[in-house]
């Protein structure tokens, strides 16, 4: 991986050989990553993958074993000062002080930023503002909602206008409904140009909000690219349905045994029957409406969808995003997610 | 290749120093505003210490017989004073610890601070909470019967030598919060040493009241020194070793445990 690219212009995070090790747990095993600026990278990992050592090296909180780690063009070793100059942090909790209002929260940290009071002020305001907080900003933060933390804790990070910020599983624990609040808010700090590190946990999050994303797992990473190179790796679509009689599960499957690519899968507690069908996508459905007919079984919910992170992380590792716990051990096969159901599933009507 | 030809940012020691200071304040305000934020952290440094003065003035005293000038309430109150300042730490330790869960540490090494400001804000605040606490039961002690026999100069100089004292076991505590890491484990942790320090030392009885064993541990302590010490400059009488072995035991507690409470921060994750 080059330094500089073709340009000459260099990427606002750059990591080479990174390791790190505790004890006998090797947390990260030599990863590579370049971001060039104003662009969002998704580092996508189940828990214990070496995310969360990745992102406490890069913000010179823990030092590396092995390999170099520069932001912004400084290393975070040896210029770790000047980095935290350009870096901004939001981690998996909330790290404010509860007891004190959104506003005296924002307001402290710019005055550790060394901003004059009046700044101090306008900045903070101009945050609360931004982040939807205008309305709280003079209550305790005790009294806030998980989001509201989170969003207060987020704009703690920006007082400093970082050049790169580093958002450890920042929607982790949140809610369905202020997950997509703070989605909107990143999306919103991409547009403006700064340059984001993103770890999470959900699949569906790195495909919404990351312009590149790195899977990592056991402190390597595994795969590299955009959410859409990633996808087609598993190789194009999936017809799926829902079989509703659990009997006829065989006959589904061999209705369709002959329109896919690979082996059809079902699932016999869930009932759901699935089958790759590559770039054929809507005559292969046609095929399988005529099959499905035809065999007499009643289905539900067939429907030609484009492969999910989920499926590509099955792929490239053999075990789901979510299954592995922080210790390493697996939790079996039925904590999978279904993270793609909402975005590309294209029903047959 | 620009930023890398840039220098790195270096500033003068003057202007660290300057920055350093105002960081700390910073977080010292920071502190002092969360502690007076939350009405039930003040009830307890102030009232716990005000039980103990009427609960040992009232109900153990009388079966205390002491030998100092004014009875058990004088014998009392630089022993409430000390233990008091040593409860204080427990405030230390566990904020600490807290905030380290939390990820404020974290946030905050993160920053362009200064490296030293999250321990000596913490310790700034926790001293200014230390006095007010120390003076609060003067005045209760006074209600009650205490007067300082020595002239207000040794007053003042007692007042001062509790607050270095509480500050040293601030810097233990500091050390176990940031190493331990965890708030209830913390708590736990602080009894197991500070009540024996402070029980079985001179602040409530008399040292020979002790059977011998004891009296071995209780007489070679630094609490004992330093209540003795508070105890002469409050009520007269001669303070004999009992100072310098104070001020030993003191700069022996900073010399080791400033040094692992610096390390620990580093460390914390």
């Amino acid at each position: 991986m080059a330094y500089v690219n073709g340009v000459g212009e260099q990427p606002a995070i750059f990591v080479e050989g990174l390791t790190k090790s505790f004890g006998e747990v090797r947390a990260l095993r030599g990863i590579d990553l370049s971001v060039p600026r104003g662009t969002v990278l998704g580092v996508l990992g189940p828990n214990g993958a070496g995310k969360t050592t990745a992102v406490r090296i890069l913000t010179t909180l823990l030092l590396p074993d092995g390999g170099r780690a520069m932001v912004e063009g400084h290393d975070v070793v040896r210029e770790a000062a000047v980095v935290r100059r350009s870096i901004g942090l939001a981690g998996q909790s909330a790290a404010i002080q509860e007891e004190l209002t959104g506003r005296e929260n924002l307001e402290i940290i710019g005055r550790l930023y060394h901003l004059r009071r009046p700044e101090t002020r306008s900045r903070a305001d101009e945050l609360l503002e931004q982040f939807g907080l205008a309305d709280a900003a003079d209550r305790t933060a005790k009294t806030y909602s998980g989001g509201m933390q989170r969003r207060l804790d987020l704009a703690a990070s920006l007082v400093g206008r970082p050049r790169v910020l580093f958002l450890d599983e920042p929607t982790t624990g949140l809610d369905p409904r202020a997950r997509l609040g703070m989605w909107d808010v990143i999306r919103s700090l991409a547009a403006e140009g700064t340059t984001l590190l993103l770890t999470t946990q959900y699949l569906d999050e790195a495909d919404e909000l990351a312009d590149e994303i790195v899977v990592i797992d056991h402190g390597l990473v595994i795969a590299a690219g955009t959410a859409e190179e990633l996808k087609n790796r598993i190789g194009g679509d999936v017809i799926e349905f829902t079989v509703p009689d659990r009997s006829r599960i065989p006959d589904a499957v061999r209705a369709i045994a002959l329109i896919g690519e690979g082996e059809p899968h079902a699932d016999q507690e869930t009932g759901v029957v699935g089958v790759g069908v590559g770039g054929r996508g809507s005559d292969a459905l046609i095929e399988a409406v005529r099959g499905l007919d035809a065999a007499g079984v009643v289905t539900r919910g067939l429907a030609l969808r484009r492969p999910s992170l989920d499926d590509v992380f099955m792929a490239l590792t053999g075990h789901a995003a979510e299954e592995e716990q922080q210790n390493g051990r697996r939790r079996g096969a039925r904590g999978r997610r279904r993270a793609g159901d909402k975005e590309t599933a294209r029903t047959a009507s | 290749m620009t930023a890398i030809a840039q220098p790195a940012w270096a500033p003068g020691l003057a202007h660290r120093i300057r920055w350093g200071v105002s960081d700390t304040l910073t977080l010292t305000r920071r502190s002092l505003l969360v502690w007076l934020r939350v009405p039930a952290y003040l009830m307890f440094t102030v009232i716990q210490p005000v039980m103990f003065v009427l609960l040992f003035r009232y109900v153990f005293g009388g079966a205390i017989p002491v030998d100092v000038p004014g009875g058990y309430v004088n014998f009392l109150l630089p022993g409430i004073i000390a233990q008091t300042a040593a409860f204080a730490t427990f405030g230390t330790a566990i904020v600490l610890a807290q905030e380290l869960k939390k990820g404020v540490i974290d946030r905050l090494k993160s920053m362009p601070i200064a490296r030293s400001a999250v321990l000596t804000g913490r310790l700034v605040a926790d001293t200014g909470r230390m006095l007010i606490t120390i003076l609060i039961i003067i005045g209760v002690g006074y209600l009650v019967g205490f007067r300082f026999l020595n002239g207000f100069g040794p007053a003042v100089a007692m007042v001062v030598l509790a607050t270095v004292f509480g500050v040293s076991f601030a810097c233990i505590a500091a050390y176990t919060g940031l190493a331990i890491g965890d708030e209830e484990s913390v708590q736990a942790f602080g009894m197991i040493w500070l009540f024996p320090l402070t029980f079985v030392s001179s602040a409530f009885v008399p040292i020979q009241t002790m059977p011998g064993w004891l009296q071995a541990f209780a007489n070679h302590q630094p609490v004992t020194y330093v209540v003795n010490t508070m105890r002469a400059l409050a009520l007269g009488g001669p303070i004999g070793d009992n100072l310098w072995k104070s001020v030993a035991w003191l700069a022996g507690i900073f010399v080791v445990f400033v040094p692992l409470a610096v390390r620990a921060y580093r460390r914390a994750s």
